[in-house]
């Protein structure tokens, strides 16, 4: 379908596209038509600095499986990470040292 | 005299709604003569390619083919960054799109090539502008929806201050002949929504003609797509040529033999 339904996200980050590393404050979230794809509709995410107009971004197109794939991998690579940053020094084996 | 005819394409300038100077797309035979000229209302991911082949197809075909850029107003920028601008705010109004629509269509009429007939053709989103076109511009003398969606809208919270009312809804007003092309596996529009438009049509006496195609979905055209189905585009590409010279060439058959 053609739709205006977007789903936005509020970010806290920076990506790189055509001109280098941005800030980067939202990500336009919606899965319609592509523009560049060959697929009939794809999730695409535009991340985007709105508070500096938004005429930039760093585009994706993804395949509705893959972007749930990697909605999943995102969920367990903050899992995981948090976990290791987190985790309390072991203070035992550094006393021994 | 070659059985191709070559073909002049050229990026222009054109005057949209309010007077607002737009980029456009124009191609027409090299050729001298008279030409129908017909209107290309692209999608809603934007001004791609495709639609730039589309143009350049009318030409060869004998026409002179423009497509307006809806989404200019957004400045500097590749059509595809431009377009996802203007779906992040939400689209473009239709009034500035019927707009646009009535400007390219005075650019065409402009020219001295030009034999005084115009048709407008959109694709999906595009579809539904020419729909909403045909309802409310004067001097459309033909019109063609490929796929549109929303021509019906089921869910009244799809209508806002830029889409206010559902194009079926204007139907009565609708002064030019319409074709229809569908794929039956498309989602907007169903095969309901088309069948229920089409009873609109026909209850209200207007000229229209409606092709569905089985094995095709949305954008069956698009050879840049997955969804593209060569044998039942083939088929809609006669059907679109046969109607639009059945309605906007002074002579038919001179387009086809010169």
């Amino acid at each position: 379908m053609c739709s205006y339904i977007v789903e936005k996200a509020v970010l806290v980050g920076s990506a790189k596209g055509r001109k280098g590393w941005m800030r980067i404050d939202t990500a336009n979230v919606y899965f319609d038509h592509p523009y560049y794809s060959t697929l009939d509709h794809v999730l695409a995410i535009d991340f985007t600095n709105e508070g500096e107009g938004g005429r930039d971004r760093v585009a994706v197109e993804l395949s509705a499986d893959s972007a749930r794939a990697l909605v999943e991998r995102v969920l367990a690579a903050l899992a995981s990470g948090e976990a290791a940053h987190a985790a309390p020094a072991p203070l035992a084996a550094v006393a021994a040292e | 005299m070659s059985y191709y005819q070559g073909l002049q394409a050229e990026s222009v300038r054109f005057r949209g709604h309010n007077g607002d100077q737009g980029d456009a797309y124009y191609a027409r035979p090299s050729r001298a003569g008279k030409f129908p000229g017909i209107v290309v209302i692209h999608h809603l991911p934007g001004w791609d390619e495709w639609i730039m082949e589309v143009v350049r197809k009318f030409a060869h075909h004998g026409y002179a083919a423009i497509s307006h850029h809806l989404y200019f107003r957004e400045g500097e920028g590749g059509p595809d960054d431009i377009g996802a601008r203007v779906r992040a705010a939400g689209g473009v109004a239709d009034a500035q799109v019927v707009g646009d629509t009535a400007g390219a269509m005075a650019y065409l009429r402009a020219q001295s090539n030009s034999n005084g007939k115009i048709g407008v053709i959109g694709f999906c989103s595009g579809g539904r502008h020419c729909y909403l076109a045909a309802c409310t511009l004067p001097g459309i003398d033909a019109a063609v929806d490929c796929w549109g969606g929303n021509v019906i809208v089921d869910d009244p919270k799809l209508l806002n201050d830029k889409r206010p009312v559902a194009p079926i809804d204007l139907t009565e007003k609708m002064s030019s002949p319409l074709l229809g092309i569908f794929g039956n596996d498309d989602a907007n529009p169903t095969v309901d929504q088309v069948n229920r438009t089409e009873a609109v049509l026909k209850k209200l006496g207007k000229n229209y003609e409606f092709h569905r195609y089985d094995g095709a979905g949305h954008a069956f055209f698009n050879t840049s797509r997955d969804a593209y189905r060569p044998e039942q585009a083939l088929d809609g590409w006669e059907k679109v040529f046969a109607f639009v010279n059945r309605y906007l060439a002074t002579s038919a058959a001179s387009i086809a033999a010169e």
